[in-house]
This record gives C-alpha cells, sequence and structure tokens, in this order.
C-alpha cells in the first residue's frame, strides 16, 4: 500500500473525515471488531519467502520421484515457453474481458483455445474452460437435464471417482428441480463399462448417459455401443476423454457424442497437489445455448476490422440470473492459455508422437509387471497410457513399502472401489525411462518375493 | 430501425404487446417500444404449437445483453408462429407491426379483447411510465 | 476484414517447436497397441509451429490485453489490487506445484498444514468456526455454501423452498439458488440502498431457507440494520449467507459472523490478491458457523499435533531452521474422509491449491494489522475517489461508502452519452473503466472500486480523466459516442457476434496450407 501517513491525513481531511475510525460509522457498534484479528504477526518478504521455502520443503513432490501415479492428475513435463508466456502480467493480472476492445489478448487465445478444443475432440463449439473436470461432467448432466427435459443421468463407474462425487453432490441441489437429480451408476468390471449393463440402466427418463474412455482403468471403452444404447433411448451421450489420449484415439465426434468434457490437466498443467487446472466442455453445434460458462466469437469493429467478443451472454448468470444456464461466471482462463501454448508446442505431429509414446511405455511395463509372478492384469484389453494390475498383496501395502526407495508405484484402487483392495493403478508418462521402470519391476518383484512385509 | 409508431388499429397490452384481430384470429407481436428498450434482437425463442394463457409468458426475445419475457395478451390456441425470425429476429426491430410478428392465435375468448388499451390507452400508460 | 492472424494461421506444414524424447522400449506399432476401431484416423490440426512463432505470437497478444499491472482497474466489485510477485514465487516452489493429489500424507504434510491455516485464518477473519478451500471460484463458494444450508436444514427435517436475495446483488447469488434447488424471492432496497426492513419483515416466514446478502453492498454500503436482518432470518429458521465479494472493505473491522452471518464465501482473487488471470483460476473459500461444520466437503484436514500447531496465535511459522524438511517438525495432519454428514464433493482433490498457496503468503506477509489496513486504505480510497467524482456525476445512494461506491452517468444522457460511452472513452486515457449498468437498481451506473493499492496521485489523475470526459461529453459527445480510438480495436459490433456467430478459427484442411 503506498500511502504515507502525510496521504492519509490529507485524503480523510478531503473526504472530511477526522479518523479511519469515521469512515466505519455505518457499522453498527456491536458488530465491530474490537480487537485485532487472532493471526501470526505480518512478516518482510524476505521472512515470507523463507517460510514458504520451509513449508515447501515439508512437502516430497511426486514430480520429483519415479513417479507411476496418475488417476486424473499425470506428471508429464512442463515446457518452460508456458511459464514464460503465462507469466505474462498483461495476461496474469488482468479480469474478465468486459472491455473487449483492451481485452484483446485473453479474448483471441481464448478463441484459438476453444478452436484446438473443437479441432481435437471434432465437435462444433468449445466453451472457454470450466473448473475442473468433475465439474465440467457435472456442467454435462445440468446440461443434458435441460436439452432432454428429463432428470436421470447413467454414469458408468469407469468414470473418475471423485468426478461421480461432484455430480453427486452438485446435483443434489437439484433433484427438486430434477437437473440431473437422479443418478444410476453401472458398473466397469475390468475397466470396461457393460454395454448390457447400461442398455438396461436407461429408460425414457434419461437424460444423459455417461462414459469415460479411457476409463478410470485405462480401458478403451467401446464408445460407439454406448453411444447408441444413450441415442436409442433419447438420452445425449456425454464423453468423458483424456486430452493427450486424443493424440491417438478416436476423437468423441467420431463415435457419435453430443457433448466431450474432461480434465485439461495433462495440457501443461503442473500437477499442483490437484489444482488449477482446467475443465474442457465442447458440444455439438445445436447445444451453444446450453453451454455453461464463457464463449468468445470473433466480430468486427467500428472500421471492419477483426476482433474477439464475449457472445451468447444471455445464457449467463450476469443477465438472465435465475434463469441461468449455470451459475458460472469465469473460467480457468490462464490455465486455457497453458493448454493453448502446450498444444502448439507440441503441434499436430507432436501430440499423436507423444501419446503413441506414453502407450508404448505403459504396454512395455505392463508386460514386464505381468510376467511377474502373482501380478494379474485387472484392466481387460488395450490400453493407453495407464493400466491396472492385481496383485498377490494389497495394493495399499505395496505402495507404502515402495515409497521409501523413491517409487511413487501407483494408486491403491482400494481407496475408491470396494473389493479392489489388491488393484494397482498404474500410469506411464513420457518422463518415465526404461531405467526407472526395470527399476521399479526389480523392486516390485524383489517385495513380492519377500512375500510382502518389509520391503 | 422503424420510427417510432403506435398504429391505432392494434389493441395494446401493459408488457408491451400489440395484437392486431381479424375473427376469431388474432396476431401478436411487441410494440416499437419494447423493441427499442431491448435494443437490436439477436434471437427469438417462441413454442412450435400449443396454447397460451392471457398474462402469462410464451417465449423470450433476446438482445446482446437483455432477455426478455413476452407475455399474451389474450388467451388462445397457436395457430401459426413466424418462422422467419428464426433466422431474421432483426425484422422485430426493423417492422415490429409487420413482418415483425411473433405468434397467430385462435382466440378462446374473442371478448377478451376488449379489455386491452388502444393506441390512445397505450400512448399515455407510457407516457406516465 | 483485415488480417488478424491467429496461431493457426501461422502453421506450416511440417514445423514444429519441440520434439518428442526417444522412444527407449520397444517402438512397437500403434496397431499393435490401439485397436483399430478405436484410433484415431485424422490427427487433430492442431497448429505447426517453431517456439519462436509462439512466443512471439502470445507475447503480442499480452501486449493487447491490460492488466493490474498496466494501470488503473476501478472495477466494482471486482477488487483489482496489485499481486505481490512474491506469491508467485511461493507458488511455483516445486514442492508446491510438483506435488500430487494421491501422494502418502507423509509427502504432504507442508501442503496440509498450509492448508490447515488457511482455514483457520478464514475462519478468524470470517468470525465463524471452520472452513473448506475446495470452492474454485466465488460462484461455487455460493453454490457449496448454498447445499451446506440444504444440509442443514435437511438434517433438521425442515425443507424450506425460499431464499431471500436483495435486488442489488451479483448476478451469480439468484443463479446459484437455484442450482441448489431453491426458489428466489427478492427484496427490494430502502432508500438508503440497504434490505428494506419493513419488507423484509412481511417476507419472512418457515418457508425462508435463508438471505444472502453482500454487506457492503454493491452500492459499497453497509447495511446498518445487519443485526435486525439477522435476527428476522433467524427467527424464521433460516441462515445468514454472506457474499464476501465485497470483503475487502471489512477486514480486521468487523466480521461477517459477528454480524449474524452463517456461512461466508470469500473471493481469494480478490479480497487476498491472487491474480484474476484474465478470468481465472480463482478460489472461492467458504467459512461456516459451528451448527454447519459437519456438512462441509470432504475431505477435511484433521490431525493431532496439527490441532494445536495450526491454532495458531503467534507462534505460526515453521521452524524455518531447525530440520523444516522433516515432516514430523510440522506435526501430524491427515485427511479424514469419513464425514457421514458431509455434503460430499464439490470440485475433485482439493481446490485450487496453487493459489491457496498465494492467499497464504498473502495473508502471511500482511498479518492482522497489515490486512485492517487494507481495508482503512481501501475505504479511504474509495472515499476519495468518490469526492472527486461527485462533481461530475449523480450520486443516488449520498452516504459515505465503503470500498467502492456507485454513481449514475445520467447527467451525461441530456447530450445523447451512455455510461457505456464513457467507459469506452476511459479506455483511451489508459484507465479500465468501472463496472458499468450494475448494480441494476441504479441507471446509467458506474461502480467504482479503486482498492487499496492505488495511490493518492492515481486517484487524482484518475478524477482528473473523469473530469476531462465529462467535460468532452459537453463539448465533443462524439468523441466519447466513437471511442475508443486509441485501443487495439475500435468498438465491436457484439451483435453480429451472436447473429453470425464465429468461435472457432479458420483451420486449413489436410494438405492444402
Amino acid at each position: 500500500m503506498p500511502h504515507s501517513q502525510e496521504d492519509v491525513r490529507a485524503m480523510l481531511s478531503s473526504v472530511g473525515a477526522a479518523s479511519l475510525d469515521e469512515l466505519f460509522a455505518d457499522v453498527p457498534e456491536q458488530v465491530r471488531l474490537d480487537r485485532p484479528l487472532d493471526l501470526p504477526a505480518g512478516l518482510s518478504e524476505a521472512e515470507l519467502a523463507a517460510e514458504m521455502t520451509s513449508l515447501a520443503a515439508c512437502n516430497v513432490p511426486g514430480s520429483e520421484l519415479v513417479s507411476f501415479l496418475g488417476a486424473g492428475v499425470y506428471d508429464h513435463y512442463v515446457p518452460a515457453v508456458i511459464d514464460a508466456l503465462v507469466s505474462r502480467s498483461e495476461f496474469m493480472t488482468a479480469y474478465t474481458p468486459y472491455q473487449p476492445e483492451r481485452s484483446q489478448g485473453v479474448l483471441q487465445s481464448i478463441f484459438e483455445y476453444q478452436t484446438a478444443i473443437c479441432e481435437l475432440t471434432g465437435l462444433d463449439v468449445s466453451n472457454a474452460s470450466l473448473y475442473d473436470g468433475g465439474t465440467a461432467v457435472a456442467e454435462s448432466a445440468f446440461l443434458a437435464s435441460a436439452k432432454t427435459r428429463r432428470t436421470g443421468i447413467v454414469v458408468s463407474t469407469g468414470v473418475h471417482p471423485e468426478y461421480r462425487q461432484v455430480l453427486h453432490t452438485e446435483s443434489y441441489g437439484c433433484a427438486p428441480q430434477g437437473c440431473g437429480g437422479n443418478v444410476i451408476e453401472v458398473p466397469c468390471d475390468g475397466g470396461l463399462t457393460s454395454v448390457d449393463a447400461l442398455r438396461d440402466a436407461v429408460d425414457d427418463q434419461t437424460a444423459a448417459v455417461i462414459v469415460q474412455t479411457p476409463s478410470f482403468f485405462g480401458g478403451l471403452e467401446h464408445m460407439d455401443q454406448a453411444a447408441a444404447v444413450a441415442h436409442d433411448a433419447g438420452a445425449l451421450f456425454v464423453a468423458v476423454c483424456d486430452p493427450l489420449s486424443l493424440g491417438v484415439l478416436q476423437p468423441p465426434a467420431a463415435y457419435g457424442a453430443d457433448v466431450a468434457v474432461g480434465d485439461g490437466q495433462p495440457l501443461g498443467q503442473p500437477m499442483s497437489f490437484g489444482g488449477p487446472h482446467l475443465g474442457f466442455m465442447a458440444v455439438r453445434g445445436d447445444l451453444v445455448r446450453m453451454m455453461p460458462g464463457r464463449l468468445v466469437g470473433e466480430t468486427v469493429d467500428a472500421e471492419g476490422q477483426c476482433g474477439y467478443v464475449l457472445t451468447f451472454q444471455t445464457r449467463e448468470q450476469h443477465i438472465r440470473r435465475e434463469k441461468a444456464t449455470s451459475n458460472i461466471c469465469s473460467n480457468q482462463a490462464l490455465n486455457a492459455l497453458a493448454a493453448l501454448v502446450y498444444l502448439g508446442w507440441l503441434g499436430k505431429q507432436g501430440l499423436p508422437d507423444l501419446a503413441l509414446l506414453c502407450a508404448r511405455k505403459a504396454d512395455y511395463l505392463r508386460e514386464r509387471l505381468l510376467a511377474l509372478p502373482g501380478v494379474e492384469p485387472y484392466t481387460v484389453g488395450a490400453v493407453f497410457r495407464e493400466f491396472a494390475i492385481r496383485l498377490p498383496l494389497p495394493a495399499a501395502e505395496v505402495v507404502r513399502a515402495l515409497e521409501p526407495q523413491g517409487f511413487l508405484a501407483g494408486l491403491d484402487a482400494g481407496r475408491f472401489y470396494e473389493g479392489l483392495d489388491d488393484v494397482l493403478l498404474i500410469a506411464v508418462t513420457e518422463r518415465r525411462t526404461k531405467a526407472q521402470m526395470d527399476a521399479f519391476v526389480a523392486a516390485l518383484a524383489r517385495h513380492l518375493d519377500a512375500g510382502g512385509g518389509a520391503a | 430501425m422503424a420510427d417510432e409508431s403506435y398504429p391505432a388499429d392494434l389493441k395494446y397490452y401493459k408488457e408491451h404487446d400489440w395484437v392486431r384481430v381479424d375473427g376469431d384470429e388474432a396476431t401478436f407481436g411487441i410494440t416499437w417500444y419494447a423493441q427499442d428498450a431491448l435494443g437490436e434482437i439477436v434471437y427469438v425463442d417462441l413454442p412450435e404449437e400449443g396454447s397460451v394463457t392471457g398474462g402469462d409468458t410464451y417465449g423470450e426475445l433476446e438482445s446482446v445483453k437483455a432477455v426478455s419475457d413476452v407475455y399474451a395478451p389474450v388467451g388462445g390456441e397457436i395457430v401459426a408462429v413466424n418462422e422467419k425470425l428464426a433466422d431474421e429476429p432483426e425484422l422485430i426491430n426493423s417492422d415490429p407491426y409487420g413482418d415483425g410478428w411473433l405468434i397467430r392465435v385462435r382466440l378462446s375468448d374473442p371478448a377478451d379483447v376488449e379489455a386491452l388499451m388502444d393506441a390512445d390507452a397505450y400512448a399515455a400508460f407510457l407516457a406516465e411510465a | 476484414m483485415s488480417e488478424r492472424q491467429t496461431i493457426f494461421d501461422l502453421s506450416r506444414p511440417g514445423r514444429r517447436a519441440s520434439a518428442a524424447p526417444a522412444c527407449d522400449v520397444p517402438a512397437r506399432d500403434i496397431d499393435d497397441l490401439i485397436p483399430s476401431d478405436r484410433q484415431r484416423r485424422e490427427p487433430a490440426r492442431l497448429p505447426e509451429v517453431a517456439e519462436i512463432d509462439l512466443v512471439r505470437h502470445y507475447t503480442h497478444l499480452s501486449t493487447l490485453n491490460y492488466g493490474v499491472d498496466t494501470g488503473p482497474y476501478p472495477l466494482g466489485s471486482c477488487t483489482m489490487k496489485y499481486n505481490p510477485r512474491i506469491n508467485e514465487r511461493a507458488c511455483s516452489l516445486e514442492g508446491f506445484r510438483g506435488l500430487h493429489p494421491y501422494q502418502s500424507e507423509e509427502h504432504v504434510q507442508g501442503a496440509l498444514l498450509l492448508m490447515k491455516r488457511l482455514e483457520n485464518w478464514l475462519a478468524e477473519i470470517a468470525g465463524l468456526r471452520a472452513a473448506t478451500l475446495q470452492p474454485a471460484a466465488g460462484a461455487h463458494g455460493e453454490l457449496t455454501g448454498l447445499l451446506l444450508m440444504r444440509a442443514y436444514h435437511d438434517a433438521q427435517g425442515r425443507s424450506p423452498g425460499t431464499v431471500i436475495i436483495p435486488d442489488s446483488a451479483h448476478g451469480t447469488n439468484p443463479a446459484s439458488v437455484v442450482l441448489a434447488g431453491y426458489k428466489v424471492l427478492a427484496i427490494q432496497s430502502d432508500e438508503r440502498g440497504g434490505v428494506d426492513i419493513g419488507a423484509l419483515r412481511a417476507m419472512v416466514d418457515d418457508d425462508i431457507a435463508g438471505l444472502m446478502l453482500t454487506n457492503p453492498n454493491t452500492l459499497g454500503l453497509f447495511d446498518p440494520n445487519i443485526v435486525e436482518i439477522a435476527r428476522l432470518v433467524h427467527e424464521a429458521g433460516g441462515l445468514l449467507y454472506y457474499d464476501g465479494a465485497n470483503a475487502n472493505a471489512v477486514l480486521g473491522r468487523s466480521r461477517p459472523g459477528d454480524m449474524g452471518f452463517d456461512i461466508v464465501h470469500f473471493n481469494a482473487h480478490k479480497t487476498f490478491s491472487t491474480p484474476h488471470g484474465g478470468g481465472g483460476p480463482g478460489a472461492g473459500p467458504v467459512a461456516v458457523r459451528d451448527i454447519l461444520e459437519p456438512f462441509l466437503p470432504i475431505p477435511v484436514i484433521v490431525g493431532e499435533a496439527g490441532d494445536a500447531e495450526a491454532g495458531l496465535g503467534d507462534s505460526g511459522a515453521v521452524p524455518a531452521d531447525s530440520g523444516a524438511g522433516d515432516p514430523a517438525e510440522a506435526g501430524r495432519l491427515r485427511f479424514d474422509w469419513d464425514r457421514p454428514q458431509s455434503i460430499g464433493r464439490m470440485r475433485t482433490f482439493y481446490g485450487n491449491f496453487g493459489v491457496l498457496v498465494r492467499a497464504y503468503a498473502y495473508i502471511r506477509g500482511l498479518g492482522a494489522e497489515g490486512l485492517k489496513r487494507v481495508s482503512d486504505m481501501a475505504v479511504l480510497n474509495a472515499n476519495y475517489l468518490l469526492e472527486g467524482m461527485r462533481e461530475f456525476f449523480d450520486v443516488p445512494y449520498d452516504r459515505r461508502c465503503m470500498h467502492e461506491f456507485v454513481v449514475s452517468g445520467e447527467p451525461l444522457r441530456e447530450h445523447g452519452v451512455k455510461t457505456l460511452d464513457v467507459a469506452k472513452r476511459l479506455l483511451d486515457y489508459g484507465v479500465h473503466p468501472p463496472t458499468i449498468y450494475f448494480p441494476l437498481i441504479v441507471p446509467e451506473a458506474l461502480m467504482v472500486e479503486p482498492t487499496e493499492t492505488e495511490s493518492r496521485e492515481s486517484l487524482d489523475r484518475i478524477i482528473e480523466i473523469m473530469r476531462t470526459v465529462v467535460e468532452e461529453a459537453r463539448t465533443q459527445p462524439e468523441l466519447l459516442l466513437e471511442a475508443p480510438h486509441s485501443t487495439p480495436v475500435r468498438r465491436l459490433d457484439e451483435v453480429r457476434a451472436v447473429r453470425k456467430p464465429v468461435l472457432r478459427a479458420r483451420v486449413e484442411p489436410e494438405g492444402s496450407g
């Protein structure tokens, strides 16, 4: 705060107040705080820097270990160019582009981001981004309910467990109004959703069928069959997908998805303990008026030059208030910019190259692990960069045992799924080398040989 | 954009809608005042069929920064919807009493129309507002 | 249409910014890895550019933008204060940004301690018992708070159906209320800009789930009847929700909990100075009274040593010089997932952690005294600016304001000039315009929030620019009507953007590039 004592004195005098206290005269006596807040005393920048450093040092960043943890957040390399561009303060310290003439930077970057998401998914319209994958799934359910005027949501348990939790929680309030209040879960044994079970679950009140590919267990779902089930029931089909996987996997539009959503973390976002990342959402063209969140469009200025503006704003809360398509009034603009720069950095050839490299590494590790005695496949069929295996020991114990050796072995599926305590979910990014994978296999083999217990 | 006018052969409703009666049918639209207040109209959301109830909303008009409900001045069964508006919503601005009409209904009770304002009464109503 | 190049226009076949790491495992063919019916046939048409193309393109775009670092940004209710750079450095420490959310609790003790302390601090600032850091933004915090309200009533076996909101409220309020399954009941403002107590008295009954209020409200006015408002709502069995968008006015001066509020959301990107990022990421943590604590989203951070340690007072600093790398020093904190009454989960993982690190650093740096000074200076600046601007504009609710104020451009209408034109002209003078046409209850509104980080000279400059613009409105209104003149683009045709929507860039088809 730039004010000197003299500034304060002069400014008080110009507003006709004798003291700072007088400025708060409207605050009734009984609700004034008559003591200092009970907070630690302030710090100089140097002291603060030391405290932040020591707090950070109380953590062991997974990015510096040999990590096979994925489950929605992946240890991909984040190129230097992202930090350099995203930290440009004209981007970082701006707000929502309410004044388009002086916000063309963020508006154009969102427009380009929308384009990139449309290219990835094959769908017609992308919004400017949402909070994360979980809220994007919940918003897709609200959208489908609004479009179909139905309330039922059929979701595969192969959709990330936390996304489903968000769906359940956020739709809790809506039940009486019927926006996605009624959620039915369909099993995903072996990492592949049963299409028959989907068919049994849908009815004439189903607004959306939501399936994730690769599934939480890494399985490559038969999305075309799931889409047919949804469409036969008059419901929308929502594909939850990993944007990086779209380098090698079919785009959602190709199998008939009406809506594609997911978490953009794999696109150049640091793991950052789970946030901030971004959620993405792309839809078929005729759903644009039901789209939640911001949308940027191209137009012209008074002299006929090309420019960008927020558009279709009447969908939004600041105009439509209680009739808005969503209450969201922001996006994750800086994260969307990072994702856009990342996609440009990879480029048209780089994305499939990287996706294929991840798939090759995952395949290598999977084969090596499945060669170990007592290790069985859990995920059925082909995978992209993540797969699950069954262990002869509880997965949580294996994770704990390998941690001191510098390995994050993966996620204990029992954390989210009953009866899967022996299932370990393993992700392999381009950052894992063959040597690291071999060492990991050896360490796991030693632990299994020893029958668990001591590592 | 059209010039301000309130034709004498129409009936008016307090939510700034007009009615043109033709036997037991009537055409609805919004007045010059309403389209001027809303600004350039960019989207029209009207029902495809069904009935409307006097005093209730039956559709929405959008400008860039506003959404406005449209009210049925009197009740009836929808017999036609102005389909041109889907592609040319600006007709409501350029010709609010002609090509910018919204829907046509078969009146439930033609006598309902008598409760509406005539052009002079509507002009007085606007002056008061 | 003149040339404005997108990154897709810069694309040239075969150009790339990066090479994939070498493949050190068997390079199996894609057909052996991915079944052909699930393979992508055509690559996504992403731009093919070099790194320098990326850097020049986005550096250029950044120059078309305007941020707090560019100049004054008195955007009402958005609290566009300066963002200290140390906070950016803090959140980019690998010990924070490199954490995976599913690492073991042993590995993330520093993060848990940071979050636990921040929860405690926010609860103290709010005057309430506990907090959740999960919501990703203010509107998301609203929905969280309203779902907590709903869970509370459910647990009481009640199912009231409506939430009262003043007509001056942010648009997110009614939208969130509907998402939470309630009906909106709007209440008008009285002639002083506060909640009309008479109307409220007539409105409260046992169908009232609660009342959402911003205090100070969107007019920048503190509601002097707040205690009576709280009493009326509580007597009817309802809860009071505090929209913290305007919390920058009252830090250390008055606490929402002491005013009678039961649920508070803060906007970390407003009050606690985390960068707005062009629209996000933000964070919308929610603090609640003890009766609502059982319903907070999972997971909740708990811990034995942690509880005592995280209670803080002045002893909050991690022992910086005594092996702080040893997690044992930080106490043992853990996630508690077993909360049977919890509403569940509002977003994945633990919220926008990177944003929370910045908010922590901001509060920690300022301390109690510093935070109070933030509000004192924010209120002083707003009153000083109001004093300077009242000469040119109508002041519809002419009282001393808090951290922001609302004036009306109605007097300029006689020159054919609207508030929008004033805003556009301000852009020519290098000032970001205030929020315009909000709140809805003031015609031709300009909502002005200078924040505490503008100096007296900067405020004087804003006043001088306002004087000039208003003078121009009288003498050369066309200057305003055609403004802005000096921005990267002139006034944009928003009607065309809806009538002829173009929502994605042209991308050259395969082979024609």
